[in-house]
């Protein structure tokens, strides 16, 4: 009767945690485009969304009501299956990696205790990756099924890029793995938790080059070149419109909230910040600070597109493979080094 | 949990049969996707965690990719079926029912009993598979990981001769 009852409080607990951060990250993609207009529009001496609600903050909901209302059009000449297949490729792979995600300490409820993470894997790390890497179908798809010029080279570029930068992605996390000698999310914060210090004093290096290809790898200014305007149009979704550009929109700001969730959790010890008071702030307090620090990598996306021009595409292959990568390889025999020096 | 390993398993023979009878490389390559995140489905009830995200990173996010990006770039249309040869159209049908028989017979013979699998037992997860890495297998390992770079430092000089 125990076994049947934790399972039920297992099940709905867990389904609780999904809604609520479903709903979350929904309201954070939607108002993360409200940002970046207006951020963007300071930046450049403008007032940005103004009319719609007070200081444009109903813009959001108007977009999306716009999104709706758009003619769904598919290119006569398009794969059909495909290019309807592609746009719920990307969002669904998109929110993936959102489960892995610890959020916050435990708490206690009904005498069991309850972590505020949906799962934790034990290779949580390795599944945010094995997500990301399915995630090139969905442009490449797109580009291809759309059977048009502009998609297809959009296409091209953004799957050769994201398979680049993919590479130094995962290699400069390792370090992170070996010091804290676990793929669990959660672990690698206790870990941060346990020693007093962020990774971040251990591993500036591999922070760096996470970061740098944490940009290319969502396809954002500087390495936005898949969508280019001046020269592809649009890039892979040129022909797409209505909710199936949609899509692809939330896809790629909801890479953008995962990738600063995983910068906050490997490098900037996640939830971990000064907590005080009652019981009920010893739980909010790490939510609050893990999600201020994913807010400073977002507003630094931001703040970057309104600062850098683009790369040149040559440039940034060749940056990928011929900075990024030995670096972080070298970053990884340091590392490796010190730890073995540490030890013996 | 057996529940979910029939579904993984159906999952993965119809994907693998849809591999073939496409007529559409793209279609086919997209199947082969389904086929291998299908088995990694099936590693991870077997709580082979580790093996089962590596086989989507690797096979699923690294390999196929390459596939798709190739087709793609070939422009490869739909497969014309060609005229067949006579030895094709009388041989073909005998081949296929004795290798499968063949297969049925050495999995009915030497494959363990359904009764022997243990969903709880903890060989998959990365520590496991580290040990045994850089233990036991630590030179066939390292063997391969040598082949592989011969293999990338041949394809660069074949690709780049001209430079």
């Amino acid at each position: 009767m125990t076994t049947f009852s934790d399972t039920a409080f297992l099940v709905v607990a867990t389904l609780v945690k999904i809604t609520i951060v479903l709903v979350a990250l929904l309201t954070v993609v939607a108002y993360l485009s409200w940002l970046e207009r207006k951020v963007i529009a300071h930046i450049q001496s403008r007032w940005g969304p103004y009319r719609v609600g007070p200081h444009g903050l109903l813009q959001p909901l108007a977009d999306g009501i716009k999104f709706l209302f758009k003619e769904d059009i598919v290119p006569l000449e398009a794969d059909r299956l495909i290019y309807l297949l592609a746009p719920f490729l990307g969002f669904t792979l998109a929110f993936l990696s959102i489960a892995v995600i610890p959020f916050g300490t435990s708490f206690q409820l009904l005498g069991r205790t309850v972590w505020l993470q949906i799962t934790n894997l034990d290779v949580g790390l390795l599944f945010v990756f094995a997500v990301t890497s399915l995630g090139v179908y969905s442009i490449a798809l797109a580009g291809w099924s759309s059977n048009s010029k502009y998609p297809l080279f959009g296409s091209l570029r953004s799957s050769a890029q994201m398979i680049s930068y993919e590479l130094s992605l995962a290699l400069a996390v390792i370090g992170v793995i070996m010091i804290s000698g676990s793929l669990s999310l959660r672990d690698i914060v206790e870990y941060q938790q346990a020693h007093g210090l962020w990774n971040i004093v251990k591993q500036p290096i591999g922070f760096l080059v996470y970061f740098t290809a944490a940009i290319a790898e969502t396809n954002r200014v500087p390495f936005d070149l898949p969508e280019g305007e001046t020269e592809l149009v649009g890039g892979f979704h040129t022909e797409y419109s209505s909710l199936k550009f949609a899509m692809f929109f939330m896809a790629e700001y909801t890479n953008m909230v995962t990738v600063s969730c995983l910068a906050t959790i490997l490098f900037f010890g996640g939830w971990l910040g000064p907590v005080f008071g009652p019981a009920w702030m010893q739980v909010l307090l790490p939510v609050f600070w893990f999600c201020a620090k994913v807010f400073c990598f977002l507003f630094f996306y931001i703040w970057m597109r309104g600062t850098l021009p683009r790369f040149r595409y040559d440039q940034l292959m060749s940056f990928g493979w011929k900075v990024l990568l030995p670096v972080g390889l070298l970053n990884i025999l340091v590392t490796s080094l010190i730890i073995t020096w540490r030890q013996g | 949990m057996a529940i979910l390993f029939y579904i993984f398993g159906a999952v993965a023979i119809i994907a693998a049969l849809n591999v073939v009878l496409q007529r559409h490389p793209v279609y086919s390559a997209l199947s082969l996707i389904v086929v291998l995140c299908a088995i990694a489905g099936e590693y991870l009830l077997l709580n082979a965690e580790f093996i089962a995200v590596i086989q989507v990173i690797v096979y699923a996010g690294a390999i196929m990719v390459l596939f798709v990006l190739v087709i793609m770039l070939l422009n490869a249309g739909e497969e014309v079926p060609s005229s067949r040869s006579r030895v094709t159209r009388w041989l073909g049908a005998p081949l296929l029912a004795a290798f499968l028989a063949e297969m049925l017979y050495v999995i009915w013979r030497y494959a363990p009993m359904i009764t022997n699998v243990t969903w709880e037992s903890p060989f998959g997860g990365p520590k496991a598979i580290g040990r045994l890495l850089f233990n036991i297998y630590v030179l066939p390992f390292e063997l391969t990981s040598l082949l592989i770079l011969v293999a990338i430092l041949g394809a660069v000089v074949l690709a780049k001769k001209q430079l």
